[in-house]
C-alpha cells in the first residue's frame, strides 16, 4: 500500500479538486471538465506509450486526434443520397486511382530498384497520377458540394452507431501512423518531432479544406449521441419521477403548486444534463479503466520487457536480434491508435466536428505538457497528468481573474491596467502551462509519479 | 569455403568520409577456434566487428558466415542465424534487472506478440518459467546469484560484461564476438569470465572472436592471434609467433612507446 | 510585334504576382531559418519557441512605432518600424539572454539529451506567447506607415503601354534591402572574423573547440545575440509586409524549420537558401495560371479552369510535403555541406 501512497494522494487531490468545482461553480461544469480530463488521459496513454515505452517523439497529436474526430463523422452521420449520386462514382473513382497510383509507384521501387531511370518514372507517374485524379475528381467534388451547401455539400457518413466510430477512429489513425511512420521514423528524435508535427498540419489542412468529406470548417453539428438526449430525458416521466424524489424535501418547502412545478422544471432541466455528462463519464471511465488495465499488463509482459530493452539500448536490442525498426513502427501504431480513439471520444462529447478547432498548441503541445508532467512511461502518470494540465488549463482564467482582482482591489475599477489585466486573464493559461512545464522539468524531470521501475522478485 | 571455416571476411572496406577505417581487410575464422585480434588504437579492429555484426554498413567487400553471404545484414537478423556479438563499452539493459536482461535474450518467446500477451497468459506464464529456469543456470555459472534481482544499471563494469556474456548463453550462438571483453575488468573477475569462455567453448561448442588489449588474457585464451594495423590484417599466427614478429612490433612502435612495453 | 507584347505582359505577370512576393516572403522565412540553424547548430536544439521569439521582437516594434508615431516620430517616407528596430533588437536580446541564463543554461552544462532542450523550448513557447498575448493581446494589428508603394500598377502601365501593371510595394523593397545588409554581414562575420569563426569550429566539434581555447560563455551569448538580430528583423519585415497577428507568427514556425531543414540544418547557407525554396515552390504550386496562358497560347488553346496546381489553402501543406520529400531521400537537407 505504501508504495501506491503518491498515486492515492494525487488522485484523491484531483479528485477533490473537481468535487470543490461542482460545489462552487456547477455540477454540469465539474464533469464537463471530468470528461475532458478522462478524454486527455487516454490522448496522454497514446502519447506516453510512444514517448514512454518507445522514446519516439510524436508532435503529431493533432493529426491523430482530428483523424478520430473524422471517423465519427463518416461513420455515424447519415449519408447524404443526393451528394452521393452527384458525386459518389467520381470520389470512388479517384480513390481507385490514389490506391493504383500507390501501387505503381511501389511496384517501381520494387522491380527497378537498382535502374537509372527509377526516380523519374516514379516522378513521372506521381504527376501524370495528380492530374488524373484531379481531372476525375474535380467534378465530382463540385457537384457534392452544390448539393444543399448550407446543410450538407458532403457525402455524409454510413449512418451506423457513433461507438463503432471509435474503433475506425483508432483504425484511421493507425493507418496514417502507419504511413508517417514509415517515412519518418528513421530520423533523429528532433526531426521526427518537426515532420509529425508538420505531416499533421497537412492532415488537418486536408481535412479544413476539402468540404465533400466532412465539410470543412463549415463544421459538422449534431453528432449522434451514445447516450440519451436531455430533451427526451426532460420529457420522460421515470426521469422526472427521479428528479422528485430526489428533491422531495426542497420541493416539499414550497407551497404553492406552481412554484413548485417551476422549481421542478428547472430542477429536471439541470439533472437532465448533469445526468447526461454523467453516462459519458461511465463510457469514457471504463475506456481509460479498460486501456489501463491492458498497458500494465503488456508493460510487464515479455512484450514489455523488449519494449523496455530496445529504449534502454537499440543497438543492444538489435545484436540480441529483436527488429528495432519494426517494434519502434508498432509502437508508433499503437500510441496513435489510442490518440486516434480519444479524438472519437472527443468529437462525441461534443457532439460537432470542427475542424478549425484543430490547432497544434492545444491538440499537440498541451497533450505533451500532460505528459512530461505526468511522468514519463508511467500509465498512472501519464493519466494524472492528462487531469492536472486539462484542470489547469481550463481553470487557469478563473484563477488568473480571482488573482487579478485580488491584488488590484485598491485599483480605481477604470484604471488602465486593471482594465487591461482583466481581459487579458484568458491568457494567464499559456504562462501557467509554460511556466509548470519549465519547473516540473527542471526539478522534477521524471514527472509527478516517476516510473517505477518494477523489480520482480523470484 | 572450406567446412572448417566459420566466418570469411573478404576485402572489406570502410571509409568513414575520405578516411579508411578499414582497409581492404580479409581474415578468416576457423570453426571451433578462439580467436584474438590485436592491434593499435584506430586500427580498425571494432569497426571491422562493427561490419560483420551489422552495425555498420561497409563500403565494399563481403562478409560469409557458415556458408551464407551476410554482408550488411541488419544485426537482428544475424542473431538468428547464430552471430552474437558484446559491446567494447558494456550495453546493457540497464532499467532491466539481471535476470530480465536474459530472460528478453531468447527470440520467438510467444508473449513478446502483445496480442498472446495479453490473450493467453498461460502460455505465456509456462515459457516464462522456462525462460528463468534457464536464466538461472547462466548466472550461477557467471557467479551473479546474488545480483540477480539487481537493476543492470547498478552493476560494476566488469560485471556488466559478465552479463553481456551471459546473453549469448541463452541461445545456442555459433560465432561469438567479444570487443573487449576484459577491459575494465578486475583481476579476479577477468579470470572467472576467462574460465567461463574456455568452457563455453568446450562444452557448448562457442566458436570466438576477441579483441583485447591484455596481451596476457590473449596469450593465455586464444590461438590464433590477428593482428590488425591501419584498417587490415598485418599478422596472424600464435601468441608466440605474434610476439616475436618484427612488423608487428614495428607497427606498436611506430604508434606510442607505451603499447610496446605492453607486448614485451 | 503583337506577340511580343503578349510575351512581356506574361512575364510582368509572373513577375508581380508569384516572383517579388516570393522574394520578399522568401528573405522573411530565410532570416527566421537561419536563427533556427544557428541554434540548432550551435546550441544543438530545434528551438520550439522559434515564431513566438520573433512574435515577441516584433511585438516591441509595433509597441514603439504607437509610441514613435503618438510622439510625432518619424522617418517620413519610410516606416516608422526601420526606427524602432534597434530598441526592439535590444529589448529581443536582453530577453533572449535572461531565458538563456535561467532556463536553457542549466540543461547545457548538464549536457541534457537534444530532445530535453526542444522539450524544454516548449516550455519557453508557452511562456512567451502568453507573454505576448498579456502585452498586446492576440489581435490583428497593421503598424506599416509611411509611402506604401514604390511603384504603382498603373504608373507602370501609363510608363510601358502594357496592360499588366507591375507593383513594387515599399516593404517588398524594404525586406530585400534590410536582409542582403543583415545576411552579408552575417556571412561577413562568420567567415572572417575571430569570433565567427570559433563560433563556426565549436559548431563543428564541441571538444575539440574547447580544446583549442574557445570560450563557449562567449559563443553561446553571441549566438543569441545574432539570434535577436535574426528574429526581430525577421518578424518585423514580416509584420510590415502583412500584419503582426501572434498566432500566425507561432504557425510560421513551421515553413520556417520546413526551409532550415530543407537547407541542411546546421548550414546558414542552407538555411537561407531554403527559405527561397519554400517560398517560391508554396507561391508556384498555387498560383493560378489561367491569365499567364492566356497571354501565352494562341485563342484556340485558352484554358478554361483556373490552372491552379493546388489551390491557396494547401499553401503551408506544400512545403511541409517538401520537407517531407527531402527527409526521404535526402534527410540531410539539399544544401549539406559545412556546418556553420
Amino acid at each position: 500500500m505504501r508504495k501506491y501512497f503518491n498515486i492515492i494522494a494525487a488522485y484523491s487531490i484531483m479528485l477533490f479538486l473537481i468535487i470543490m468545482v461542482g460545489i462552487f461553480q456547477s455540477w454540469s461544469i465539474a464533469l464537463s471538465i471530468l470528461n475532458y480530463c478522462l478524454i486527455s488521459a487516454v490522448m496522454t496513454m497514446g502519447a506516453n506509450i510512444q514517448w514512454g515505452y518507445a522514446g519516439l517523439i510524436n508532435f503529431g497529436i493533432m493529426g491523430y486526434t482530428a483523424l478520430g474526430g473524422l471517423a465519427v463523422v463518416l461513420v455515424s452521420v447519415t449519408p447524404v443520397p443526393e451528394a452521393w449520386s452527384a458525386g459518389g462514382l467520381n470520389i470512388i473513382g479517384s480513390l481507385i486511382l490514389i490506391i493504383s497510383l500507390v501501387l505503381i509507384v511501389r511496384l517501381i521501387l520494387k522491380k527497378y530498384k537498382n535502374h537509372k531511370y527509377k526516380n523519374y518514372f516514379i516522378t513521372f507517374s506521381i504527376i501524370f497520377g495528380v492530374i488524373l485524379i484531379r481531372f476525375v475528381a474535380f467534378p465530382g467534388i463540385e457537384a457534392i458540394e452544390a448539393v444543399n451547401p448550407a446543410k450538407t455539400g458532403f457525402l455524409g457518413g454510413l449512418g451506423m452507431p457513433v461507438l463503432f466510430s471509435w474503433i475506425i477512429g483508432a483504425i484511421f489513425a493507425a493507418g496514417l501512423a502507419f504511413i508517417v511512420g514509415k517515412i519518418a521514423l528513421g530520423l533523429r528524435a528532433d526531426y521526427l518531432a518537426i515532420a509529425t508535427l508538420l505531416i499533421a498540419e497537412i492532415v488537418v489542412s486536408i481535412i479544413k479544406h476539402e468540404d465533400w468529406l466532412a465539410r470543412g470548417v463549415k463544421n459538422v453539428i449534431g453528432l449522434k449521441r451514445p447516450v440519451p438526449y436531455e430533451i427526451d430525458l426532460q420529457t420522460s416521466p421515470w426521469f422526472i419521477n427521479l428528479v422528485e424524489k430526489l428533491h422531495q424535501g426542497k420541493l416539499n418547502l414550497l407551497s404553492s403548486v406552481s412554484d413548485k412545478k417551476d422549481m421542478l422544471n428547472q430542477l429536471v432541466i439541470d439533472a437532465s444534463s448533469v445526468y447526461v455528462k454523467l453516462c459519458m463519464t461511465g463510457l469514457f471511465l471504463s475506456v481509460v479503466i479498460i486501456l489501463l488495465i491492458l498497458t500494465q499488463k503488456a508493460l510487464y509482459s515479455p512484450w514489455g520487457r523488449k519494449m523496455r530493452a530496445i529504449r534502454d539500448n537499440e543497438e543492444a536490442a538489435g545484436a540480441m536480434g529483436k527488429n528495432v525498426v519494426k517494434e519502434h513502427l508498432l509502437i508508433f501504431i499503437l500510441g496513435s491508435a489510442i490518440v486516434g480513439l480519444a479524438g472519437a471520444m472527443m468529437v462525441t462529447n461534443d457532439g460537432l466536428f470542427t475542424p478549425g478547432s484543430y490547432r497544434p498548441m492545444r491538440y499537440t503541445f498541451v497533450i505533451w505538457v500532460m505528459v512530461i508532467v505526468g511522468g514519463t512511461g508511467n500509465n498512472f502518470g501519464a493519466i494524472l497528468g492528462g487531469f492536472v494540465v486539462w484542470f489547469l488549463w481550463v481553470e487557469a482564467g478563473p484563477i488568473a481573474l480571482y488573482l487579478i482582482n485580488f491584488f488590484t482591489t485598491h485599483l480605481d475599477e477604470t484604471n488602465a491596467l486593471k482594465v487591461h489585466l482583466i481581459e487579458s486573464a484568458p491568457y494567464f493559461r499559456f504562462l501557467m502551462i509554460g511556466v509548470g512545464l519549465l519547473v516540473i522539468m527542471r526539478y522534477r524531470p521524471k514527472g509527478l509519479i516517476p516510473e517505477k521501475i518494477n523489480v520482480k522478485k523470484i | 569455403m572450406s567446412e572448417t571455416e566459420i566466418l570469411h571476411v573478404e576485402n572489406v572496406s570502410k571509409y568513414f568520409g575520405g578516411l579508411a577505417a578499414v582497409n581492404n581487410c580479409s581474415l578468416k575464422i576457423k570453426k571451433g577456434s578462439i580467436t584474438g585480434i590485436i592491434g593499435p588504437n584506430g586500427s580498425g579492429k571494432t569497426t571491422l566487428f562493427n561490419l560483420i555484426a551489422g552495425n555498420l554498413k561497409s563500403s565494399k567487400g563481403s562478409v560469409v558466415f557458415n556458408n551464407e553471404n551476410i554482408t550488411n545484414m541488419p544485426s537482428y537478423q544475424l542473431f538468428s542465424k547464430g552471430l552474437l556479438r558484446t559491446f567494447q563499452i558494456a550495453h546493457e539493459f540497464s532499467n532491466l534487472t539481471v535476470l530480465e536482461n536474459l530472460m528478453m535474450v531468447p527470440s520467438n518467446q510467444s508473449g513478446e506478440n502483445l496480442i498472446t500477451a495479453l490473450i493467453n497468459p498461460k502460455l505465456v506464464e509456462r515459457e516464462e518459467d522456462q525462460l528463468k529456469e534457464k536464466a538461472l543456470q547462466v548466472i550461477e555459472f557467471l557467479n551473479l546469484k546474488h545480483l540477480s534481482n539487481e537493476l543492470a544499471g547498478n552493476l560494476s563494469g566488469g560485471q556488466k560484461k559478465l552479463l553481456e556474456l551471459g546473453r549469448t548463453m541463452m541461445v545456442d550462438a555459433k560465432l561469438v564476438l567479444l570487443d573487449e571483453v576484459g577491459a575494465g575488468v578486475n583481476r579476479t573477475l577477468l579470470k572467472d569470465l576467462g574460465t567461463a569462455i574456455l568452457r563455453l567453448n568446450k562444452e557448448k561448442g562457442y566458436t570466438f572472436c576477441m579483441i583485447e588489449h591484455d596481451i596476457d588474457f590473449i596469450s593465455r585464451m586464444c590461438d590464433p592471434v590477428i593482428v590488425m594495423s591501419e584498417g587490415s590484417v598485418l599478422f596472424e599466427g600464435t601468441s608466440d609467433e605474434v610476439k616475436k614478429n618484427d612488423k608487428v612490433i614495428d607497427s606498436y612502435l611506430g604508434r606510442s612507446n607505451q603499447k610496446t612495453m605492453d607486448i614485451q | 510585334m503583337e506577340d511580343n507584347l503578349e510575351l512581356l505582359n506574361a512575364v510582368i505577370l509572373l513577375l508581380n504576382y508569384t516572383v517579388i512576393p516570393a522574394i520578399t516572403y522568401g528573405s522573411q522565412l530565410a532570416l527566421g531559418a537561419i536563427f533556427v540553424t544557428l541554434i540548432y547548430g550551435v546550441l544543438r536544439f530545434a528551438n520550439f519557441a522559434t515564431g513566438d521569439m520573433m512574435s515577441f521582437g516584433t511585438m516591441f516594434a509595433v509597441l514603439l512605432t504607437y509610441y514613435f508615431q503618438s510622439a510625432g516620430v518619424g522617418l517620413g517616407f519610410l516606416p516608422t518600424a526601420l526606427l524602432t528596430l534597434p530598441l526592439a533588437i535590444l529589448a529581443m536580446i536582453l530577453y533572449m539572454l535572461f531565458i538563456d541564463k535561467f532556463v536553457f543554461k542549466y540543461y547545457r552544462i548538464s549536457k541534457s539529451a537534444p530532445v530535453q532542450l526542444a522539450m524544454v523550448s516548449v516550455g519557453v513557447m508557452f511562456v512567451t506567447q502568453a507573454i505576448i498575448r498579456i502585452i498586446i493581446g492576440p489581435f490583428d494589428r497593421r503598424f506599416m506607415d509611411g509611402e506604401k508603394f514604390i511603384l504603382k500598377a498603373s504608373e507602370f502601365k501609363e510608363m510601358t503601354g502594357l496592360s499588366e501593371g507591375l507593383t513594387i510595394k515599399s516593404t517588398q523593397a524594404i525586406t530585400l534591402v534590410v536582409t542582403i545588409i543583415l545576411v552579408s554581414t552575417l556571412f561577413w562575420f562568420l567567415n572572417k572574423t575571430k569570433t565567427g569563426t570559433s563560433m563556426r569550429a565549436y559548431s563543428d566539434n564541441e571538444d575539440l573547440a574547447l580544446l583549442s581555447g574557445i570560450d563557449p560563455k562567449k559563443v553561446v551569448m553571441i549566438t543569441w545575440i545574432i539570434a535577436g538580430f535574426l528574429a526581430t528583423v525577421g518578424g518585423v519585415l514580416y509584420g510590415l509586409d502583412k500584419s503582426y497577428k501572434p498566432f500566425v507568427y507561432f504557425n510560421n514556425m513551421l515553413p520556417i524549420f520546413a526551409a532550415a531543414i530543407v537547407g541542411g540544418i546546421g548550414n546558414p547557407y542552407g538555411a537561407f537558401l531554403g527559405g527561397y525554396v519554400i517560398a517560391f515552390a508554396e507561391i508556384l504550386v498555387t498560383y493560378a495560371y489561367k491569365k499567364f496562358f492566356i497571354y501565352l497560347l494562341p485563342e484556340f488553346l485558352e484554358p478554361d479552369s483556373l490552372v491552379q496546381l493546388l489551390s491557396t489553402d494547401y499553401k503551408f501543406a506544400v512545403s511541409f510535403s517538401i520537407l517531407v520529400i527531402v527527409l526521404l531521400f535526402r534527410p540531410s537537407g539539399i544544401f549539406e555541406g559545412k556546418k556553420i
